[in-house]
């Protein structure tokens, strides 16, 4: 259970959030330029709030009376829109990067069910500059979800993506959601990717939560819901 | 002609040693500062920043004799180290650090732009994943900045190697000591029939001046494919 209660001031932008994340997949949804990604950052503590409480099980990240857990110690996956894996290791250190900072033992089971399972025994000895887009945000949840995160948090993981590529990737997801079993906070402003993927939707609008509950507050237009 | 006499010799391989040692002490203190000057943000940062580049504009002379009052027995930090056994003046350790404070500048400014270049959005990834701040450096900032590490340990033995002004204001010209390539060859235009020797010297320093540049480029050619994965 993670919940967040956030103020932050962004220049003219200000962000004003509460609400609370079951297990599960919980979307956050809105246009962008929302404060959607803020937030996202927020959770993983690469953005601290001016005010507010983020809490994970029980477990307090930040508190503006004085706690602000630094982002190593909260063991949040973060998936990056851009990927960001680091292009001078190879995908199989990038993959395993976490899980030796987190002092985890080497366990090849794991890494091997995991590298199966995203379809990326092929790539271990190359470099993220010689992959696709694609193959690189596969990797991008594979070095996430293998520091075994107590919560994984997924920022637009798709939209540096073509259209093609988006279908063939969504499936991965589906299966990292039901085979690894973390708890996720899904951005996305695709109501058709959260469809597939989120039960609990927030959806946010110009900073603040403007609704929060199922599928039914994504606006699907008809056409878009094609995959 | 190229028949280098033992004297030559001794002045090749003294002013190597001084570049290397040069080079080599000032990096940890170059990257340092490179680091700060990249990413932090303090008061009286353009001051610091100034100080460093000021060898760049300042005579060499100047510095010279800057660094033999601090520096020089009498000097109130030379005065100091001395009670360590640390001597600078007139010892080819002198000529290192006149040597190494004219460089400076140069590999600074190449490590501060390569470090400027850097996503950092890939050391918050790595925070996520659970590295701490150190670790973030080591394993992400540190290997990133290769490519320009090198160009400013380059730049910087080339500087070293070269130096003149500094050096002989500052620790002399005695063979076999404080006797470089450079203050040799200043020494030979000084007497007659010492032409053909300065010319050998002036090979010498053209050759290693530009085996330096050439195996810079291979080493950042190579670092630079190894970041992007080629």
């Amino acid at each position: 259970m993670l919940s967040v209660r956030a103020v932050k001031q962004l220049g003219e932008f200000s962000l004003d959030v509460t609400f609370e994340a079951a297990s599960g997949v919980t979307a956050l949804f809105g246009p962008s330029g929302a404060g959607k990604s803020t937030i996202a950052n927020m959770i993983a503590g690469l953005v601290d709030p001016d005010q507010g409480r983020i809490a994970l099980d029980g477990d307090v990240l930040f508190d503006s009376s004085g706690k602000n857990v630094p982002p190593h110690r909260r063991r949040i996956g973060y998936v990056f829109q851009e990927g960001r894996l680091f292009p001078h290791l190879t995908v199989r250190s990038n993959l395993t990067y976490g899980r030796y900072m987190h002092g985890l033992p080497r366990d090849e089971a794991t890494l091997g069910n995991i590298v199966d399972l995203l379809d990326i025994g092929h790539l271990l000895g190359r470099r993220p500059g010689t992959l696709s887009g694609g193959e690189r945000q596969r990797v991008a949840f594979g070095r996430a979800v293998l520091m075994q995160p107590r919560l994984l948090v997924l920022d637009e993981p798709l939209a540096s993506l073509d259209r093609a590529r988006k279908l063939e990737i969504l499936p991965y997801l589906v299966r990292l959601r039901d085979e690894a079993k973390v708890p996720m906070i899904y951005v996305s402003h695709q109501a058709g990717e959260i469809i597939r993927l989120a039960s609990q939707v927030v959806k946010v609008e110009d900073g603040r939560v403007a609704a929060v509950g199922g599928h039914e507050l994504l606006d699907v237009r008809p056409g878009e819901m094609t995959h | 002609m190229f028949d280098l006499s033992p004297a030559e010799w001794t002045a090749i391989f003294l002013s190597l040693r001084i570049a290397v040692v040069a080079t080599v002490v000032a990096l940890p203190f170059g990257i340092a500062v490179g680091y700060l000057l990249a990413r932090a943000n303090f008061w009286g940062k353009s001051l610091v920043d100034g100080i460093v580049h000021l060898p760049l504009v300042l005579p060499p002379v100047v510095t010279g004799y800057l660094l033999l009052l601090a520096f020089g027995r009498r000097g109130p930090i030379g005065a100091f180290l001395a009670e360590f056994g640390i001597v600078f003046a007139f010892r080819w350790t002198g000529a290192a650090l006149a040597s190494g404070v004219m460089g400076f500048p140069l590999m600074v400014r190449a490590i501060r732009l390569s470090l400027e270049a850097i996503d950092q959005r890939l050391e918050g990834a790595a925070a996520t994943l659970g590295a701490r701040p150190v670790w973030v450096f080591a394993t992400v900032t540190l290997p990133l900045a290769v490519p320009g590490i090198i160009a400013g340990m380059v730049l910087c033995f080339a500087k070293a190697l070269g130096e003149f002004g500094a050096t002989i204001t500052f620790v002399s010209n005695i063979p076999g000591e404080t006797q470089t390539i450079s203050a040799a060859i200043y020494t030979l235009t000084q007497v007659p029939a010492g032409d053909a020797a300065a010319l050998r010297l002036v090979v010498v320093a053209i050759v290693l001046s530009l085996i330096a540049l050439i195996a810079a480029e291979w080493l950042a050619r190579l670092a630079n494919a190894r970041i992007r994965g080629e």
